[in-house]
């Protein structure tokens, strides 16, 4: 983010950069940026709070009446992410008996996931595979569990890619089973921690850690925040 | 073991939160210019803006970004249909399906210009993706960064906001 600010200030553009790792925008010193200590992923603090992003751009545009940079501020609120507090949901039973726990699992929250597509009309669902596809990708995942290599389970692309689609369409889901909107990082651990989807990727992931997959497969499979090596919950 | 993922990751395992991948980021390496680049701004009133994200967004039609990818995606100001695509599954993704200003605030920016603070928002927006393996970024500081400025410039911005994700 420094370095991108600053090749476009050298193209003659004033830029004034939201900074989400300090010690990164102090080794790249862009001329202009304020740093924000809000959660990863959300550079404008909170969704839906107008009032309060709009606050953050004027702080931010207020750098440029500095005469000379580099120039770092902070902003004066900072807000932390809920990891250590996954969310409580109750998952919508599914009639699917001929099904994997795990995979029945994801068709009971289908439905929930397509209510939050049809209230925000977003999803970071679909890189590989749709939402309809994710019971039987954890089919594949618990091939992977039960001993089969990753690469003979028939995964129709990049199995991290696979990952994501999973845990986003969890966390999407989670939205519409709750009051209240999810705060940053509890739907994933929510996901990681109490869901049989999640503890699926979990233990495929350690499953081809230990078969010495190659590290760029396995490693990004889930945040790297949530590799809890021997420490899944029993559920 | 790739360069860019650092070991002291494994001593952290056990540990969330975005403060602790925050403390291991900061060590990494990262590219500064000798000397900081630095323009005049125009005053803000008088000042189109346009965002420049690191999130990693597309539009319907793009493809999906892998990792290490330096180029860049261009935004337009009324697309309706982004999906944020970063590689990266270390941050949070529920904030953007909530709210999509949280990432890129269009919606702010266009208050803005009605309020008179700013002067235009820019018809052409850009994202790039954070994260990269290459420290050095040196197709975007001599390829893509360029090629998003004359986008820019062809639309006569005069400010841009950069988002981090």
């Amino acid at each position: 983010m420094g370095t991108l600010a600053s090749v476009l200030e050298q193209e003659g553009f004033a830029t004034v950069a939201l900074s989400g790792v300090r010690g990164q925008i102090e080794t790249t010193s862009p001329p202009r940026a304020l740093h924000c200590d809000f959660p990863l992923g959300r550079p404008l603090g909170k969704p839906n709070e107008p009032e309060f992003q709009r606050d953050v751009l004027i702080e931010a545009f207020s750098l440029l009446e500095e005469p000379a940079g580099p120039v770092l501020v902070d902003y004066p609120i900072s807000i932390e992410d809920d990891a250590d507090a996954p969310l409580s949901c109750v998952i919508p039973p599914s009639d699917t008996s001929d099904r994997n726990p795990a995979a029945s699992e994801a068709l009971g929250l289908l439905p929930a996931w397509r209510r939050t597509q049809k209230k925000y009309g977003r999803s970071s669902v679909g890189k590989v595979i749709t939402a309809e596809q994710v019971p039987d990708m954890l089919d594949l995942f618990i091939r992977i569990t039960d001993g089969e290599s990753w690469d003979k389970v028939g995964f129709p692309g990049n199995p991290i890619k696979i990952a994501a689609d999973i845990k986003n369409f969890y966390e999407e889901a989670s939205i519409s089973l709750n009051d209240n909107p999810p705060s940053a990082r509890s739907a994933e651990s929510w996901f990681v921690t109490k869901t049989l989807g999640g503890q699926t990727i979990q233990t495929a992931r350690i499953k081809m850690k230990e078969a010495d997959v190659d590290f760029d497969i396995w490693y990004y499979l889930l945040p790297v925040t949530q590799h809890h090596e021997g420490e899944q919950d029993s559920l | 073991m790739p360069s860019f993922v650092p070991e002291c990751f494994f001593l952290y395992t056990f540990l969330m939160s975005d403060e602790q991948l925050r403390s291991t980021l900061s060590g990494l390496k990262g590219f500064a210019f000798d000397e900081v680049p630095w323009t005049t701004p125009k005053p803000l009133h008088e000042s189109r803006v346009a965002i420049v994200t690191t999130a990693g967004l597309r539009v319907e039609s793009n493809a999906d970004w892998n990792a290490g990818d330096q180029g860049f995606t261009e935004i337009p100001t009324d697309a309706d249909s982004l999906t944020l695509a970063h590689y990266s599954p270390n941050f949070d993704r529920v904030g953007w399906v909530l709210d999509k200003n949280v990432v890129f605030p269009i919606d702010r920016l266009h208050e803005l210009a009605e309020e008179g603070i700013i002067g235009s928002v820019a018809d052409t927006h850009i994202s790039f993706m954070g994260a990269q393996p290459d420290h050095t970024l040196e197709t975007i500081r001599l390829d893509s960064g360029p090629a998003a400025a004359k986008l820019l410039a062809d639309d006569e911005v005069d400010l841009v906001l950069l988002t981090p994700v």
